[in-house]
């Protein structure tokens, strides 16, 4: 042996002969795997023509009464509380996982931030805070066994649900603060039930940091490193793991600030309300998946964009709102959420398809 | 000479089986280092002892004559040894830039970078083309499209110019060529020359005798777990290669490396 078996082998030499150029495909490319590289690029077109139907669609049926500047913000006001908790449900299914907890998370904020401040006389600001930090702690409490004792998240934020909500009865003993005494004694604690008008619209602040929430994540998700690792992990994450992603910090750290976020959508809870209610948002946990769902995230992890998930929320209130102002049976908007979920799940499967 | 990358008498158990059993390596500066070993002979192990995805029971790995204690492929990143995994450890929905970056992205200078965290795409950018260029893969038009819609060998040109973008002592390569047709396989082995040219010493693992014989300096035969001899491929053919990783044949100091 020796020098021959060095370079290219004699087999190989047929390379050098054959064309050098990149291979170019004269694809007749359709219309429609033009659509489906579209949107496999930016899913979150098709929640957004989904949107813009529909309003057009309940415009013509119900005419100026639907296409005012009040009954938009409506929704906006309406989905405000899902919108936010939604965010939280992105962070988590982006790197794959689900967090059924969230509503309760949410419910628990509240109470605590009621409590904290009429049971034992706290100022409201603080007990702002220690709601916050009660939501981080449940937060982490996910994270870690998600991350570090390697349970499947389904499992983890499905006893955390339970625990959360048995803990929420269990201390505020089921009662409700009333509205009344909020307002004269903690006024903060109802700030985002407060109202700014312009024209006809009327913007609560809850909508609008619903709305400041979304574009802040959009941003860091697109355009810091953590936002990168975020979707790394959610796509692949042994591959990012080997690539220098410290997976199991990135998993804590998106659960802890789920539940931070769940916080604020408690506190934006209580606006919403103008009470504390122990048994208020139950079904949260399952209209923030459908929003995730709807919006073009997709449950396997990795892809999608929260403002997606937006336009899911969106699209849930323009139905609830138009099927309502048009006098139908509020179970046909359930139906139609229903139908909306499958088609959406099998619009995701069909643009991975576009990649594969 | 003294190896930039030694290790001495690594364990390794997974249970009640020996992957690695005081198991010794050595890699010389500038040199291309073959290793390769019958499935089980505990290659896999080895690399990823070195490359810090595992930690060894016992044993000690030296860089440049330091002993390092490695506890995560970050730890061995840092410490300047890239390593490009089997599975090529990319992330396909992330575009070519992204992956090249990953864990040590560059944020923009002044207040949004600093603030913000903004990420500075257009100098990512600008240099995960100039590195793709640096290795002849031209090939790529968008440096922004994702993984996912790259060929095997592109993607596998993608990993190989991030570990030697960034590869600053060593370069360890998991069988760069298993997934890969005549033509890519020909443009990878020339991506190891080209590394190698430019001073980076590089592990090769690969089954395929061929492509071991025709860029290695050296061979580490590996079987059951340790290193069974170093030969030189200048002395010893394939078959006997192939002869020694499955124990039909005793090393002989004829065919061992210097």
């Amino acid at each position: 042996m020796g020098s021959e078996t060095r370079g290219p082998q004699g087999f190989e030499t047929a390379i050098h002969s054959g064309p050098n150029t990149v291979a170019e495909f004269h694809q007749r490319r359709s219309v429609v795997s033009q659509l489906r590289q579209l949107l496999h690029q930016t899913p979150s077109i098709v929640p957004l023509i989904v949107l813009v139907a529909a309003t057009i669609v309940f415009g013509i049926i119900l005419g100026g009464r639907f296409f005012s500047a009040y009954a938009m913000t409506l929704i906006l006001q309406q989905v405000a509380i899902t919108g936010i908790v939604g965010a939280a449900q992105s962070l988590v299914i982006l790197t794959a996982g689900i967090d059924l907890s969230v509503g309760a998370i949410m419910v628990l904020t509240s109470v605590v931030m009621g409590q904290f401040t009429f049971r034992y006389g706290l100022p409201p600001f603080f007990s702002v805070a220690c709601g916050i930090g009660v939501g981080a702690l449940i937060g982490y409490i996910n994270g870690f066994l998600v991350a570090r004792v390697k349970l499947p998240p389904f499992i983890v934020t499905l006893g955390m649900w339970q625990i959360v909500l048995a803990t929420n009865f269990l201390y505020s003993a089921n009662e409700t603060i009333r509205a009344q005494d909020i307002e004269t004694q903690a006024p903060l604690l109802q700030v985002f039930g407060e109202t700014v008008r312009v024209g006809g619209a009327v913007l609560t602040y809850g909508a609008i940091m619903m709305v400041v929430i979304v574009c802040v994540l959009a941003y860091v998700l697109r355009h810091t490193a953590w936002g990168r690792h975020v979707y790394a992990v959610g796509d692949d994450p042994v591959a990012a793991e080997l690539a220098g992603v410290q997976v199991k910090r990135i998993l804590i750290s998106v659960y802890v600030l789920a539940g931070i976020i769940c916080a604020l959508a408690g506190w934006a809870l209580i606006g919403r309300l103008g009470s504390v209610s122990p048994t208020s948002g139950q079904f949260e946990n399952i209209n923030s998946i459908t929003a995730v769902v709807i919006g073009g995230i997709s449950l396997f992890g990795g892809r999608g964009s929260i403002i997606g998930m937006l336009f899911g929320a969106l699209i849930v209130g323009v139905f609830s709102l138009g099927l309502g102002m048009y006098g139908t049976d509020p179970q046909w908007t359930y139906l139609l959420i229903g139908m909306l979920i499958i088609a959406a799940v099998a619009v995701d499967q069909w643009i991975r398809k576009a990649a594969a | 000479m003294e190896p930039i990358l030694k290790a001495r008498g690594l364990v390794k158990r997974y249970g009640k089986v020996t992957a690695l059993d005081h198991c010794d390596f050595d890699l010389y500066p500038g040199e291309v280092l073959a290793v390769i070993g019958d499935n089980g002979a505990g290659k896999s192990s080895l690399i990823k002892a070195l490359s810090g995805a595992v930690r060894a029971d016992e044993g000690q790995i030296f860089l440049d004559g330091k002993e390092m204690h490695f506890s995560s492929p970050l730890d061995a990143r840092e410490a300047g040894i890239e390593t490009v995994y089997q599975n090529l450890a990319l992330s396909p929905a992330l575009s070519i830039a992204d992956n090249m970056f990953l864990g040590r992205e560059i944020r923009r200078s002044g207040f949004m970078g600093k603030y913000l965290r903004t990420l500075d795409r257009k100098t990512m950018g600008r240099l995960a083309r100039e590195k793709l260029n640096d290795l002849g893969l031209l090939t790529i038009q968008n440096i922004d499209q994702p993984v996912e819609t790259l060929s095997g060998g592109q993607r596998q040109g993608v990993a190989v110019a991030r570990a030697a973008a960034f590869g600053s002592r060593v370069v360890i390569m998991d069988e760069p060529t298993a997934a890969l047709g005549v033509k890519e396989s020909r443009k990878v082995l020339e991506l190891i020359q080209d590394v190698r040219a430019r001073g980076l010493p590089i592990v090769l693992i690969s089954h395929n005798m061929p492509h071991v014989f025709e860029v290695a300096d050296r061979v580490h035969v590996h079987r059951l777990g340790k290193r069974l001899c170093v030969i030189d491929p200048k002395l010893a053919t394939m078959s006997d290669a192939v002869a020694l990783m499955t124990g039909a044949k005793q090393p002989e100091a004829s065919m061992e490396a210097a």
